[in-house]
Formats: structure tokens, C-alpha cells, sequence
């Protein structure tokens, strides 16, 4: 019997190590799916985080590498500097880019580099049980935050994309959720943008996922999904934040007058 | 900026070291603002966009280090520089490139610490580039230059150990190093032609199957495996890399043991102790880590005591113990904050051990 | 989705997240009453006639566990 696969060419058939119902999947299937479609998978690096996807690099069939909690964006720099013929993503969880990679993630996106960021906001730390986030809603519980998110403690979520869309040198910020059909369609549509404006070599591109934690949200996974469009979504609005054609990217950062600075090894 | 290739010029250390990191084929360069470095980031983000070369000044010294691994990920040649404090942001960088097994060149111009210190040159980050400083089970060869042409001569040498190992390589000098000026040539520091393939680095999987570079081992008993390769690795580097001078130390009553600076100082004492006397010699470790215990050990055989002489409150001078194992006093000269040892101390040092 | 086709579950593959029949509009799934190999409560097409082949099934799953097969192929299969 002839069976038509789901799974992308770059998606592995391994099964993942991921919870019932996780984000992860979704978001990497569709991240796959876009690089399949854009042809360049055999040109990809791509870069996997610490967090609940350490282990990415299983599931994504292209050249990876794993490095330290939040640091992604300054290893994709150094990946990008020296390979542009490449196209770089990094895969990062909310804890690795807003907490311990903010640095990283605003100078990166700062200085314009041609990477796309793949922004996954689960608002809690997955792998190491639950705790807050800097993305964590006011009165979440968590494992850190046994009462509820208080603002008085803690301060208020971030608002990644709105922060980093601030900077000249990221010329696309998008915010989908993984959390109905339509949304990750929408999903979809970004990160293939996203990655359009690595390969027009405008500047630095990000897609933030509004993605469920069944297991640390306490939900069952059609429940999680529920509370991101009742909830989470009142918090992180989703749409383009930026795009090239709001009238700011002028095709700045890394790479303008990249020749001086290629170098490439065979 | 022309540099003349034949004849001696006039250099600092910090600048020495980037044309030597140029002329050995250093194609990334990322470093961060700090005394008494800043002359070496400034060379190089002059010098290497002239040779098509990768410059960035990040963020920070610990975005620095993670850009290094990020093209030595993809096969480069990269480089980082900073100083003390720096050294010590960067220490998460270098463990994951030691577990990740990539090639890297760290310089550390130290300075006066802990803490914020001052911008003296000194010698208080024995124990960190030594010992680990960055947490996990590795080994980092280490080079300590005494002049600015051995500095030009093991920036070339630290480009190939990193990548003949797939080694994260620290060069150890410090302020006076970075600053002083002195009179080197730059030979042949191209690449040496027996070096491995790196056919490891990532490049999009083009034709081939996917590459992976990771530090992760949670399998079973993977990390345990992982790591004997990496001592084995280790051990092949303490058998072939281990290099030092030895100056005057056969037939002497006392041995220095100084690297760096320090040594140098030593040196002059050497002429002084022979009015006086003495029969002094110095054993000058040029690779810190592999240390040179075996002609430590030698010396200790022969000799009254062995002076170790350095610029801090006494690290090295646990490593020359454990070389001597007891066989004769071990006396320590140490001048912390910055501050060079005295030539008349060092003598008054020796006199003691040599019972004079 | 191809017309003709209908989804097919990968039954040791499945994590029981059903969120493919939360989000199934024709109400085709159901979730198994044996577990499978892991111990998950796998999702089973309950009447395959209610299928349509939308894909949303596909669309929201974590795992790419569900292929598509003609209705035709199916329908042999169920027969055996």
C-alpha cells in the first residue's frame, strides 16, 4: 500500500524524546519542511540550544552543533562571518535566548547578522522542571514560582520581538503560535520569510513560537493549545512585528560589503 | 600597514602577536576592550580586513570566546585575546571547545586580580590556564613567551598544536609582555603541511552526510569513553609538546624555575650569583601545561634547591614540588600585585638555598 | 491533501497526545483501548468513512505520525 509521508526529507525518523504534545515537534517539522521547500538544506548549519531540544540535532538532518545555554547567536555569528555561503539558524527555548542569551540575542540581532532565530516560548524551563521564564504570565505557577508569577518579584513577561524589532539591524520579527491549524499555518509562512531575508542577505530574522508545555503547564496537550489562543496570546500578540517593507531594513549588518570579510575553507 | 617580512622591526608584544596570528593563517578574530591588551584588538581589526580576514569586537570577552567556537565549528583558524577577568568569562567557551574537541587560540595578556586587580602585568592565572579554570575533565596546552620573538614563534606554534589535537590552545603572557617593544623577524608561520583534515567541520551537508559537533554525552557510558580518548589525546601531547629551556642548570648549586618575565629576570641573576659564587642555573618552562617536570626532577637530583620565582602569591610552584617529590628544598620567591621580583631578593633567595 | 486519501495512524509511534482528535472536524478518531510498545494510549481511526483527507490531523501532530493512504488501498487493507 502506498503511503504518502508527513515527515519532511530533513526531518529524521527518530522518534522524538519530546513530551506528548510539545511544541517541539510541530515547530520542528515546519522548520524542516521551509528549508526542504527553499532548497538549501545541504547548505544549512544550523544550531541547537540547551533546553529541551539539546537534543535537536537528532531529529534535524543538517550539519548541527550543540553550544552552551544561550550563547547560540554568537556562535552563529561565528558561523556566519566565516561560512556566508551558508544559511544558519539557531533553535532556542525561552530560558536560552531571554534569560541567559539576552546579550547574545541583542547584539546579534544588533549588529544585523544574516542568521534567522527560531524562538521557541513554552513560558517555562522545560528541561529542568518547569521553572519561570522570563516569558512566564503574571501568576503562573511554576516550580520557582510556587504562588504565581508576582511582578513585584519578578517583573512582567518579555516581549522578545518587540524588543529586538527596536534595532535596526533585525529586519524581521514574527510571533505564530503552535496552536491551532491556522496558527501553525501561519507558523509556517513566517519561518519561510524569515528565512527568505537570511537568503536576500537583509539582516538579522527571528520567529517567536507561542508553543505548549503540557507536562509543566499541568494541561493536557489540547488544553495547553487552548490556554496559549485564550491566554498566552493576550500577552505575546501575534503577527509580523517587522518585516523588510516596513521601510527600515536597508539591507544593513553583516555581510554589507561582506566581501571584504569573506572566508571561506574548503 | 606594510610589515617587512626578512628584517627585524620593532614591535610590541600585542601587535607581534596579531601579525603572527595573520601570518599563520588566523581567519577569525573576535575580541572585547581590556588593558593591557587593547593595542592586540586594535592591530587586528586594522590588519585583518586588509587580508580578507574575519574581525569582530563582541559584546562581551564571553561572546567573544563563543564566536571562536562558532568558525572553528565550520573549520577557521579563530583566535581571542583579552586579559585576566576576560580569561575568566571566557572559561565556559573553552571547556565546551575542549569537550567539543575544536580547535581554538586564546591569549591571555594577564594582569594584576583577583577582581578587577590592576593593569600590571603579573602572573596570577597559572592555576586557571593550568589547571582547567573552566569545570570538566580536559587538559589545555598552555605556552608561556618570555620575549616578543618567542611570542611571534608560539603564536604560529599554538595555530598548529590546536589544530594537530582539535585543542583549545591558551598562550600565557602577561602586561609587560603585551607592552614592552623588542626587535623580531617573522620566519615561515604558515600552517605545518602535516597537519589532519578537518573533516569534522561543519559546511551544510552538501553531498555527505550531516556533521555533528557537540560537547553532550548522556548515552550509557559515552562521556566516560569520550574523555579516556580525550587523556589519551592528552598524554600524546604531554609525550611530544612539552618544551622549556634550560639555562645553565647542569652543574649549578641552585636552580630558578621562572617563566615569562620572570625568567628573564632570573637570567640576569645567573651572572650576578657566579660574582658571588654561586653556580646558578634556571629551568624556564615555555609550555606551562605540559609542564616540564622531568628535567625539574633531574635538576632536583643534583642541585641544593630549586627557586622558584614568580609573579603571584605562588601557583607554579605546587607543579615544580610535585616534579621535585621531596628530593630538595623547593624555595618560592613570589611578588603578587603586579610588582617585579627583585634581582637582589632572587639572589638573597638562591644564597639561602645554597646554604651561602 | 490529495483527494482520495485517508489519514493512517502510526500506532507504535503515537504519544497520545490527541491533539489530532481535537482538532479532527469530522470527529473520525478515537483513541485506542490497548496501549502500544511505550505504554501510550494511541489514537486509531474510529470510522475511516468520516475521513476526508483534510491533513489537520497531520497539521498539529508533534510526532509526524500519521501518513496519508487512497481510500481505495485502505479500504483493501481493512478488508484483510
Amino acid at each position: 500500500m502506498q503511503e504518502r509521508s508527513t515527515r519532511p526529507h530533513s526531518l529524521k525518523d527518530t522518534v522524538t524524546h519530546y513530551c506528548p504534545g510539545c511544541g517541539h515537534g510541530i515547530a520542528h517539522r515546519l522548520l524542516a519542511e521551509s528549508i526542504d521547500e527553499l532548497g538549501i538544506a545541504e547548505r544549512t548549519i544550523g544550531i541547537a540550544p540547551v533546553g529541551c531540544a539539546v537534543w535537536a540535532y537528532y531529529y534535524l538532518d543538517f550539519d548541527m552543533v550543540e553550544v552552551a545555554h544561550g550563547r547560540a547567536p554568537a556562535v552563529a555569528t561565528g558561523l556566519k562571518r566565516a561560512r556566508p555561503d551558508t544559511v544558519v539558524f539557531s533553535y532556542q527555548g525561552d530560558g536560552d535566548l531571554a534569560s541567559i542569551g539576552t546579550a547574545e540575542i541583542i547584539h546579534a540581532a544588533n549588529r544585523g547578522e544574516r542568521i534567522t532565530v527560531i524562538f521557541v516560548n513554552n513560558g517555562v524551563y522545560g528541561m529542568t522542571s518547569g521553572q519561570m521564564a522570563p516569558t512566564t504570565l503574571v501568576g503562573q505557577k511554576t516550580s520557582t514560582t510556587p504562588l504565581g508569577r508576582d511582578p513585584q518579584v519578578a517583573g512582567y513577561p518579555m516581549h522578545v520581538c518587540e524588543l529586538l524589532s527596536q534595532l535596526r539591524g533585525c529586519v524581521y520579527a514574527a510571533r505564530a503560535a503552535l496552536s491551532s491549524p491556522a496558527n501553525i499555518r501561519t507558523a509556517k509562512k513566517y519561518i519561510l520569510r524569515a528565512l527568505g531575508t537570511q537568503l536576500d542577505e537583509l539582516g538579522f530574522s527571528i520567529v517567536e513560537l507561542l508553543s505548549p508545555c503540557p507536562t509543566y503547564w499541568r494541561m493536557e496537550p489540547a488544553q495547553a493549545m487552548e490556554h496559549i489562543n485564550e491566554h498566552v496570546v493576550a500577552e505575546f500578540p501575534l503577527g509580523e512585528i517587522k518585516t523588510p517593507d516596513s521601510g527600515e531594513a536597508e539591507g544593513i549588518g553583516a555581510g554589507a560589503g561582506a566581501e571584504a570579510t569573506l572566508c571561506v575553507r574548503s | 600597514m606594510k610589515v617587512k617580512a626578512a628584517s627585524a622591526q620593532l614591535f610590541s608584544g600585542n601587535e607581534a602577536l596579531g601579525e603572527a596570528a595573520i601570518r599563520a593563517g588566523c581567519d577569525c578574530y573576535y575580541g572585547y576592550p581590556i588593558t593591557p591588551q587593547n593595542e592586540l584588538t586594535a592591530y587586528m581589526s586594522a590588519r585583518m580586513p586588509e587580508e580578507g580576514r574575519v574581525f569582530l569586537q563582541a559584546e562581551s570577552e564571553l561572546a567573544a570566546i563563543n564566536m571562536v567556537f562558532g568558525s572553528s565549528s565550520c573549520g577557521m583558524r579563530a583566535m581571542t585575546s583579552s586579559s585576566s577577568p576576560g580569561i575568566s568569562l571566557k572559561q565556559e567557551g573553552i571547556s565546551y571547545l575542549a569537550g567539543a574537541e575544536l580547535p581554538a587560540v586564546i591569549v591571555n595578556i594577564a594582569r594584576g586580580g583577583p577582581g578587577l586587580g590592576n593593569i600590571s602585568g603579573a602572573q596570577g592565572d597559572y592555576w586557571q590556564a593550568v589547571k582547567g579554570g573552566g569545570h570538566g575533565d580536559y587538559r589545555t596546552p598552555v605556552l608561556a613567551p618570555a620575549s616578543v620573538q618567542e611570542t611571534v614563534d608560539l603564536t604560529g606554534l599554538a595555530f598548529d598544536l590546536a589544530d594537530r589535537y582539535r585543542t583549545p590552545v591558551l598562550i600565557l603572557g602577561d602586561g609587560y609582555l603585551g607592552q614592552m617593544m623588542e626587535p623580531v623577524t617573522f620566519g615561515d608561520l604558515s600552517p605545518a603541511s602535516d597537519l589532519p583534515a578537518k573533516d569534522w567541520a561543519l559546511s551544510g551537508a552538501s553531498g555527505r552526510p550531516a556533521r555533528l559537533i557537540r560537547s553532550l554525552f548522556m548515552e550509557g557510558d559515552s562521556l566516560e569513553e569520550h574523555n579516556l580518548m580525550l587523556l589519551e589525546r592528552y598524554k600524546l601531547i604531554e609525550e611530544k609538546e612539552t618544551r622549556w629551556e634550560g639555562v645553565d642548570a647542569d652543574g649549578a648549586d641552585v636552580v630558578m624555575v621562572a617563566y615569562g618575565i620572570p625568567a628573564r629576570i632570573c637570567r640576569s641573576v645567573i651572572a650576578e650569583g657566579a660574582k658571588r659564587g654561586m653556580k646558578l642555573g634556571m629551568i624556564r618552562p615555555i609550555s606551562l601545561w605540559p609542564f616540564p617536570a622531568e628535567p625539574i626532577r633531574r635538576a632536583a637530583e643534583r642541585v641544593k634547591g630549586v627557586l622558584v620565582v614568580e609573579m603571584s602569591t605562588g601557583q607554579m610552584v605546587e607543579d615544580v614540588r610535585l616534579s621535585v617529590e621531596g628530593r630538595c628544598p623547593v624555595g618560592l620567591y613570589g611578588r603578587t600585585g603586579g610588582r617585579l621580583p627583585k634581582t637582589d631578593v632572587i639572589l638573597e633567595e638562591c644564597a639561602k638555598l645554597a646554604g651561602k | 491533501m490529495a483527494k482520495g486519501e485517508i489519514a493512517k495512524f502510526d500506532f507504535e509511534r503515537c504519544k497520545g497526545c490527541r491533539l489530532c482528535i481535537a482538532h479532527c472536524p469530522k470527529g473520525a478518531l478515537a483513541v485506542s483501548e490497548v496501549p502500544n510498545a511505550k505504554g501510550h494510549f494511541p489514537v486509531v481511526m474510529a470510522d475511516a468513512s468520516k475521513c476526508t483527507g483534510c491533513g489537520i490531523c497531520a497539521l498539529v501532530c508533534p510526532d509526524c505520525g500519521i501518513t496519508f493512504v487512497c481510500v481505495a488501498a485502505a479500504e483493501e487493507e481493512a478488508k484483510k
